[in-house]
């Protein structure tokens, strides 16, 4: 062999060798489940419908268990809703956020608990009260 | 026509949506390390507590006025941020946002909109749906936009937080209430020049003749002139993915040891190294920056800094912390007390169609870790996982003594309701 060239061997790669094509190749016959790919379930879709106006809390005590909303379970409010009677809220009374259901009727608003334990609570002027959002969703673990 | 959506004291606000305790009581916010003040309510404005106050000669000030001191929870506020930023998008395809908490609008072909009342429709979502209160101004030109969002702001029960200049009769009245030191982009020096030139208003500043201007300024007074008087000449930047991005902290204590300034630039490249995967960018380059305090004049002053030039784009930690550490070697100096330091990562191309080299390219194990180390973090809580040469024993932690919960980005933070 002539001294003037010298010749080199790439050494082999060290990686695991396969290569991955995403679209696949084409040997045989085609999956024919994919003309009908659909995305996969997503529960932030299912469960929010203004992801700019959605935010959660977690619930202390048992005032709204006739509801549904049990200790630490994970609300999911939407603070882009309007207010209505029978609607559950997420609201701001005196200085603690609370939630109940809505009651608004002849001009007048209370705060009905779900639990016969928990009285109702009428809004007057002499309360520093604010409809924070509304609830839409409750996610509990079992 | 452009509009300007600010949010008023918009660090302040954020904490009240949370905390609603907090409304219509003074509320102070920190810089990181609880430094200093760096955004008031209203209510500490009106109570005379400076803008940069430093908090430990301003504690008993803010006590004997109840004032309520927070530090800054930059995860709520940009969360908050990014929300308003959002629904904006809902009232025009072109939005610039313009910082943390302002946005220009820009609204092309809305000749037969009522501005006045599609403004308070804006505030008014804004506010419903975030709990965020804004002001909106509304002009022929931005530089006017944000006369009138100062209007606006101004007199709130007049406006409703809304303010439009529609005519040059409004036009030429509103300048005339701005003084030239509050007008977008004049800073002091210009405003002292000015001055001497007896411009006391921005209405003033549009009398100087175009040519003056340009002579003795730049193009960029002339085009804020032009602004001004209500001939469009300032665009909306639409901005693309950050140019660079810098990590850069002063220290609590001056540090002289280069075990621990390793260790810092080592976390502050870690963390340029995480933005940059977040946007989805790689770096070319870096700098590395080291100084001392230079408001200590007896003792001997140090500032350097060191640029590396990668061979090819980066955005593994490993990479940009290793290179970080080597450049802060050949900077430091021992018998100097640093103060501050700092990581700029630039340079920045997309990861995905960055031109490969034939002979270099990363290690393509980096890629598949990094984005491991990633979701860990955001899963569990940030810094789960790092690099053995960053945080020696915790010794850096910032202080954050007075921080709310990360009500928006944190399961375990979230609200709770009785």
């Amino acid at each position: 062999m002539s001294k003037a060239l010298q010749f080199f061997t790439p050494k082999a790669s060290n990686s695991n060798g396969a290569i991955f094509i995403d679209t696949g190749i084409s040997a045989g016959f085609p999956s024919p489940a994919d003309d009908f790919r659909e995305t996969r379930i997503s529960l932030d879709e299912e469960l929010i419908t203004n992801k700019e106006a959605t935010f959660f809390a977690k619930v202390n005590g048992q005032s709204m268990i006739g509801a549904g909303l049990d200790d630490n379970d994970l609300l999911v409010i939407d603070r882009s809703l309007e207010p209505e009677n029978n609607k559950i809220a997420v609201c701001f009374l005196d200085g603690e956020f609370t939630v109940k259901r809505l009651k608004v009727r002849d001009n007048e608003v209370w705060l009905q608990p779900e639990n016969p334990n928990y009285p109702i609570i009428k809004i007057t002027e002499e309360n520093d009260f604010v409809i924070w959002g509304i609830v839409t969703s409750v996610i509990k673990k079992v | 026509m452009y509009a300007l959506v600010d949010c008023n004291n918009f660090y302040a606000s954020c904490e009240r949506v949370f905390n609603p305790s907090l409304q219509n009581k003074p509320v102070a916010i920190l810089s990181n390390n609880d430094g200093c003040v760096i955004a008031r309510s209203d209510e500490a404005k009106n109570l005379n507590l400076p803008m940069g106050a430093p908090i430990f000669k301003w504690e008993s000030f803010c006590k004997h006025h109840k004032i309520n001191v927070l530090s800054s929870n930059y995860p709520l506020y940009g969360d908050m941020s990014a929300r308003v930023m959002k629904i904006l998008e809902h009232f025009t395809p072109d939005v610039e946002i313009y910082s943390i908490d302002e946005a220009f609008l820009e609204f092309k072909g809305f000749d037969e909109y009522d501005f006045n009342e599609y403004g308070k429709i804006i505030r008014k979502r804004i506010l419903k749906w975030t709990g965020i209160p804004t002001c909106v101004g509304v002009a022929p030109t931005k530089a006017l936009c944000k006369v009138a969002n100062k209007i606006a702001r101004k007199f709130p029960k007049e406006t409703g937080g809304v303010y439009v200049i529609d005519t040059d009769e409004k036009r030429i009245k509103a300048l005339k209430w701005t003084a030239i030191k509050n007008v977008w982009g004049i800073g002091r020096r210009l405003q002292k020049r000015l001055e001497a030139k007896g411009c006391k208003t921005a209405f003033d500043f549009t009398q100087l003749t175009d040519d003056w201007v340009r002579n003795n300024f730049s193009i960029t007074e002339w085009k804020l002139k032009k602004d001004l008087e209500g001939i469009p000449t300032i665009a909306l930047e639409i901005k693309e993915a950050k140019r660079s991005i810098a990590t850069t902290r002063s220290f609590e204590y001056t540090c002289s040891d280069i075990e621990n300034i390793k260790e810092r630039i080592s976390t502050f490249a870690a963390s340029c190294a995480e933005k940059l995967r977040d946007q989805n960018s790689s770096c070319h380059m870096i700098i590395v920056m080291l100084s001392s305090d230079r408001h200590k004049k007896d003792a001997e002053q140090h500032s350097a800094s060191k640029t590396v030039i990668f061979p090819y784009p980066t955005d593994s930690t490993l990479s940009i912390t290793k290179a970080a550490v080597e450049a802060v070697k050949t900077i430091f100096k021992t018998e100097i007390k640093y103060k501050r330091a700092g990581v700029i990562v630039t340079g920045l191309v997309p990861t995905d169609n960055h031109q490969l080299n034939l002979f270099l390219h990363e290690n393509p194990k980096h890629r598949p870790l990094m984005s491991a180390i990633d979701r860990l973090n955001k899963k569990y809580k940030t810094d789960t996982i790092k690099l053995a040469n960053q945080d020696l024993q915790r010794t850096w932690k910032m202080k954050q003594e007075r921080l709310s919960p990360k009500y928006t980005t944190k399961i375990n933070d979230i609200i709770t309701v009785k």
